[in-house]
């Protein structure tokens, strides 16, 4: 990195829309036009518009599945451990695998587990949290938690160029095409 | 089917879930000015005079509990059970509506429930929190109880007992509370970053932006973000009905009549449903006249949640049949003589009465769906189910105890005024965490409001060639 004055990187070039219909509408047609590195922001989630992108993943529900497994595996090992291994204690007369009195704690076990891996697996793959993001350096942008919404291409993009992707971008009805700083 | 699917004036069509007429815009510019303002209206203050008094009666009365230790209670032998799991029940069962509105009408997909979930989960929380204090100040000495109730690696190596229901309780309560907190704060993030963008205090930004974590809206967040809200809601399903199945085990797992009955674990979840229900009306009516919700939360929400009451209301009525019927029908003396203790010639016998006058009799004005849409006698009615279900906790526990299997050990109880500042202090407590709430986080899910709206949900072109 150099310490002198420097020109900042252009992180990508987005396109602000007043419509949900008009953000779905450009998502679908800069995946045909063959753009792959773009995401779009609305103020609330929109079905079929992450999909409309590319994006195709199904994690959340196999970590959530793991995270299962793990707490009851853990909760009846917990007590199966306590109960019989570690400090066994005749109670009534009754087996110290008594694993009917068991179900319980470790069903519960097994939601706290699935719910914890359920919110934090999706904080983990949504990479938050992030303290800084390009795009909040547009000042437009803070209308996207409210009433705004908007598509961007990303430098990185193969097909990406300062010059075409902004003119593409504005022909795709756009209110307001500004490239933001890395 | 959607409202414009049927012919103008069908009377098949839904009614509209808020008022006509609002956009993201005014829907967002609203729920975010009653938070970021500076013109606290002066009934918050009052409610708050209110709920802080109460907090201090709890901390008194706290104080004095640890400096004494749990004999300033009225609870003794044989009725070593009182107002401290009176009160935990009471609470915990409250909590149980949040869960229900917030995760089970999600999965049932009723939409009214976008008005009402925010502040109904965050009630939750703070029910759980005032149940919580109970059982834990019974065991006279909270600081010791850690080794007690959580299986950890002690010095003394000793563990809890998972044959007892009492531990299926430290787990059922203590999931359930890390469970609706994950919920409420996941259903929080995208409108605290709505509040950290709108927001023009830079001390608020910060605050507001912290908490957010950083959230964009991206479509491959929201994505991620619905699955994972309704996967939670998937889990948070069978866990509230697993809570107070739990709880009711505290009961039914023991052999004294009276607690000794199959029919508990539905009946107990029915009851706290009930309960939950009249507590998130009696919050919901003053909040929307407070701040001017009228839009939002209408009189259609207010009928259905009145509904909802109605119906849980006759299931624990024939939870209270079933355990008159099951009594009779098991030719058990000492089950025979605890319904006719509890009912006629127990010195209890009138507690019987008043829950059956709160519980039975004054919600069956509901079937009218004129004082159904009658703020006053909705409010009147919650009021009454909120004491109904606190009589229906000291039917089952007190008038159960005092008179077992040996008339020599028959004693009655009688509260102290420190039962009574403890309980009045976690309604305090509960007021003035749910006034806080509401004074600083969006009490309505701004976002979910969005969603509302027809233009929320635009169509995909069919000729892009299927990019499902």
């Amino acid at each position: 990195m150099s310490h002198g004055p420097e020109t900042p990187e252009v992180h990508g070039i987005l396109a602000e829309f007043d419509t949900a219909q008009q953000l779905m509408d450009a998502a679908h047609k800069t995946a045909a036009a063959g753009y792959t590195k773009t995401d779009a922001f609305s103020p609330m989630p929109i079905h079929g518009l992450a999909e409309a992108l590319g994006f195709h993943e199904h994690l959340v529900p196999k970590i959530v599945l793991g995270g299962g497994l793990m707490g009851l595996i853990g909760g009846y090992s917990l007590e199966y451990w306590t109960q019989v291994i570690a400090y066994p204690l005749n109670i009534g007369g009754r087996p110290y695998h008594s694993w009917v009195a068991f179900i319980p704690p470790a069903y519960e076990t097994t939601i706290l587990c699935a719910a914890i891996s359920c919110v934090f697996g999706m904080l983990a793959l949504n990479g938050l949290p992030q303290p800084y993001h390009p795009v909040f350096n547009n000042p437009r942008f803070s209308a996207a938690s409210q009433d705004k919404f908007f598509l961007i291409i990303e430098a990185k993009d193969p097909k990406f160029s300062p010059e075409g992707t902004k003119a593409f971008l504005s022909g795709l009805g756009a209110k307001d095409v500004v490239s933001v700083d890395e | 089917m959607k409202s414009t699917e049927y012919p103008e004036g069908d009377f098949r069509a839904p009614v509209p879930v808020i008022t006509p007429g609002h956009s993201y815009r005014s829907m967002t510019d609203k729920l975010a000015s009653i938070v970021l303002t500076k013109n606290t209206p002066t009934a918050w203050f009052g409610a708050m005079a209110v709920g802080f008094t109460l907090l201090m009666c709890l901390m008194l009365a706290v104080t004095w509990l640890l400096l004494k230790g749990i004999g300033i209670w009225g609870n003794n032998i044989p009725v070593g059970w009182a107002f401290d799991i009176i009160n935990f029940v009471w609470w915990i069962g409250i909590g149980h509506a949040g869960t229900l509105i917030s995760a089970i009408l999600l999965l049932f997909k009723q939409d009214w429930r976008t008005s009402i979930n925010r502040f109904a989960e965050a009630m939750t929380l703070f029910a759980v929190a005032c149940a919580a204090m109970f059982p834990l100040l019974h065991t006279g000495r909270p600081w010791l109880a850690i080794y007690w109730l959580f299986p950890y690696p002690n010095t003394m190596t000793l563990w809890p007992n998972f044959r007892s229901p009492l531990i299926w309780d430290v787990f059922a309560v203590s999931t359930y509370a890390t469970v609706s907190a994950l919920f409420w704060f996941t259903g929080l993030i995208p409108d605290l970053a709505t509040f950290r963008d709108k927001t023009e205090s830079p001390v608020l930004k910060k605050i507001y932006g912290l908490l957010a974590m950083g959230w964009r809206g991206s479509a491959k967040h929201w994505y991620r973000y619905e699955t994972a809200y309704l996967l939670l809601a998937g889990l948070s399903t069978p866990l509230v009905l697993s809570v107070h199945t739990v709880v009711s085990f505290d009961f039914a797992v023991a052999v004294l009549p009276g607690w000794h009955a199959t029919i508990f674990p539905p009946y107990f979840v029915a009851g706290a449903i009930y309960a939950g229900f009249a507590m998130v009306l009696t919050l919901a009516i003053p909040l929307r006249a407070m701040y001017g919700l009228q839009d939002f939360i209408t009189m259609h929400h207010l009928e259905n949640m009145a509904k909802v009451t109605l119906v849980t209301g006759l299931i624990v009525v024939y939870g209270y049949a079933c355990e008159g019927f099951f009594g009779w029908y098991s030719a058990n003396g000492y089950e025979r003589f605890m319904l006719k203790n509890r009912m006629w010639h127990g010195p209890y016998a009138w507690t019987y009465w008043m829950l059956l006058l709160c519980n039975f009799i004054v919600p069956q004005i509901l079937w009218s769906k004129k004082l159904r849409r009658n703020l006053v006698a909705l409010f009147t009615v919650a009021m009454f189910v909120n004491v109904g279900m606190w009589l229906e906790r000291f039917v089952i526990i007190v008038t159960s105890l005092h008179r077992d299997f040996i008339p020599s050990s028959w004693q009655m109880y009688y509260p102290t005024i420190w039962d009574f500042m403890t309980f009045f202090g976690t309604i305090g407590l509960f007021i003035t965490l749910m006034f806080l709430f509401v004074r600083v986080l969006p009490m309505i899910s701004v976002f979910e409001m969005r969603t509302l709206l027809p233009e929320a949900h635009p169509k995909s072109p069919t000729s892009d060639g299927g990019s499902h």
